[in-house]
């Protein structure tokens, strides 16, 4: 109790290391866009997929979705890292092998974000485009799509945050991220309380901005109907 | 040749047999309205005739063109056809249905550039000139949602019309708008039934039937109950049922007005 009382904060060594934590956050960052650009076409096509008239693709989708979804990411990782390239024969390294297992389960989640905001759209609005003769890819590019992204914005937001906070979980396969580098700092600096401190305001920082953003946009968006 | 010929049709929601062998011909120009208390399957023969619901039975020709492909007892309707059935055929819903996010113009082009594959240029000017037949050719530049609900509805008209349809399907396209708003929609269809439109029109508005219509036709538990000249049928209604149906349109004054005249 006292010892803890008494614990003297000294935040020089973060600030002298900070190249550190910079090289680790810009991995974060990389790590996070490739997700990005894996799961937004993907979870697209698997909410265009639920969302076909064709059963087997609805049950894929569905499939996918729901096994995605169920797995921990950290299992997912772990199982990409080390499984996955003896299945199929290819070394992986600590990058691609997070890039599949986050940016595949991000798919997962993307494809209900965009599901569900494709579903909100009215019945008459798909009435209406089928009525004057447009095929269904028309339908969704030009009538449903342009109007679900817009209300969908906010519920992405939220998806990136998460995203972002799953991407630290790459440390486990030591790939070079924020968390991971943090540890690694604090190992060689002995100030292991100073170092997840900083990073603890970092990710707070970010994710609470891009939380309050969002809601931000959802209230204009409501205000905007 | 008849513009639209249904024989037989049947249609059933699960238990429910709503449409049970409707047989009814609309021929080049002409002006049908189909009348019948609420839920007695207007929206839902609308609705089969350009296939926004599948029929369960029976047969539709458009211009002579029989849907579907007997195959055993079913029959089977292709994408690529179903998808001409429906830009030969244009629709007018009670809701408008417009497209929020595109401008007026835009909505009326849609259909054009993507079905009809007009060039920007050309699907403009036939947007405008539709417009203009709707009095609106001054909003081409508005979003639906700022426009009145009379103005919508004469978009969601012109819409149809720029696709130059074999025929219009409205379906109770007056019936969501505040009463001052009514008779400019009329109007507009009015005036497409005199420009020699081939028109199927689901409404309440029992005047509007009597001056546009050529034939009423009177829909009761899922079949064409009465049918004949609207100075017949909405005048001296033969069954007891359309008695009872003009009799419920406490606003329908027609025999009265033409008494007076
Ligand atoms: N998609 C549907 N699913 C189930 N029942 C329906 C559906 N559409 C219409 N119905 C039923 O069919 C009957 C006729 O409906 P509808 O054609 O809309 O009548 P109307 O337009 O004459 O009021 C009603 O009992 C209605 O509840
Ligand atoms: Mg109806």
């Amino acid at each position: 109790m006292g010892s803890a009382m008494n614990y003297i904060w000294d935040f020089s060594a973060v600030w002298r290391n900070g190249g550190m934590l910079l090289d680790g956050f810009a991995n974060t960052a990389l790590l996070t866009a490739t997700c990005l650009v894996l799961a937004l076409p993907l979870g697209l096509l698997l909410a265009l997929m639920r969302l076909s008239n064709a059963r087997p693709l609805r049950f894929l989708g569905l499939a996918y979705v729901n096994f995605f979804r169920a797995a921990p990411a950290l299992v997912l990782i772990v199982w990409f890292y080390f499984a996955f390239p003896v299945i199929i024969g290819v070394e992986m390294n600590a990058f691609e092998a997070s890039i599949l297992a986050i940016g595949l389960q991000s798919a997962a989640y993307m494809a209900e974000v965009f599901r569900g905001g494709m579903q909100a759209i009215r019945r008459g609005q798909w009435e209406a485009a089928r009525a004057i003769g447009l095929s269904s890819a028309d339908t969704i590019r030009f009538v449903i799509l342009p109007q679900a992204v817009r209300q969908m914005i906010p519920v992405f937001l939220i998806r990136f945050a998460e995203l972002v906070k799953a991407t630290t979980l790459a440390g486990v396969i030591a790939y070079g991220e924020t968390v991971y580098m943090a540890n690694e700092l604090s190992t060689q600096t002995y100030r292991p309380l100073e170092t997840f401190t900083a990073i603890a305001l970092l990710f707070f920082v970010l994710i609470f901005g891009i939380t309050s953003f969002s809601k931000l946009l959802e209230k204009r968006l409501i205000a905007g109907r | 040749m008849d513009v639209l010929r249904i024989e037989g049709l049947r249609k059933s929601f699960g238990p429910v047999e709503v449409l049970k062998g409707i047989d009814l011909t609309v021929k080049k120009g002409e002006t049908v309205v189909l009348l019948g208390s609420s839920g007695s399957g207007k929206s839902t023969l609308l609705r089969c005739v350009n296939f926004l619901e599948t029929p369960d039975g029976g047969t539709i020709t458009h211009n002579g063109v029989t849907i579907g492909r007997k195959s055993h007892n079913k029959t089977i309707y292709t994408p690529s056809e179903l998808k001409a059935v429906r830009s030969q055929v244009g629709m007018v819903f009670q809701q408008f249905n417009l497209f929020p996010h595109l401008t007026v113009e835009g909505n009326v082009m849609l259909g054009l550039t993507r079905v009809r594959k007009m060039s920007q240029n050309a699907a403009r000017k036939r947007a405008l000139e539709c417009l203009d037949r709707v009095g609106l050719a001054d909003k081409a530049q508005a979003y639906p949602l700022s426009l009145s609900g009379g103005q919508q509805q004469r978009v969601a008209i012109a819409r149809a019309v720029a696709m130059q349809p074999s025929m219009v399907l409205f379906d109770e396209p007056t019936s969501a708008l505040d009463p001052e708003l009514v008779g400019e929609v009329l109007n507009a269809m009015r005036q497409l039934a005199e420009d020699g439109t081939t028109m199927i029109i689901v409404t309440h508005e029992l005047g509007f039937a009597y001056n546009v219509a050529n034939c009423v036709v009177f829909l009761h538990e899922g079949r064409v109950h009465e049918k004949g000249a609207p100075h017949e049928v909405l005048v001296n209604p033969k069954t007891e049922r359309m008695r009872e149906f003009l009799a419920s349109h406490t606003l329908f004054r027609i025999p009265e007005q033409v008494a007076a005249e």
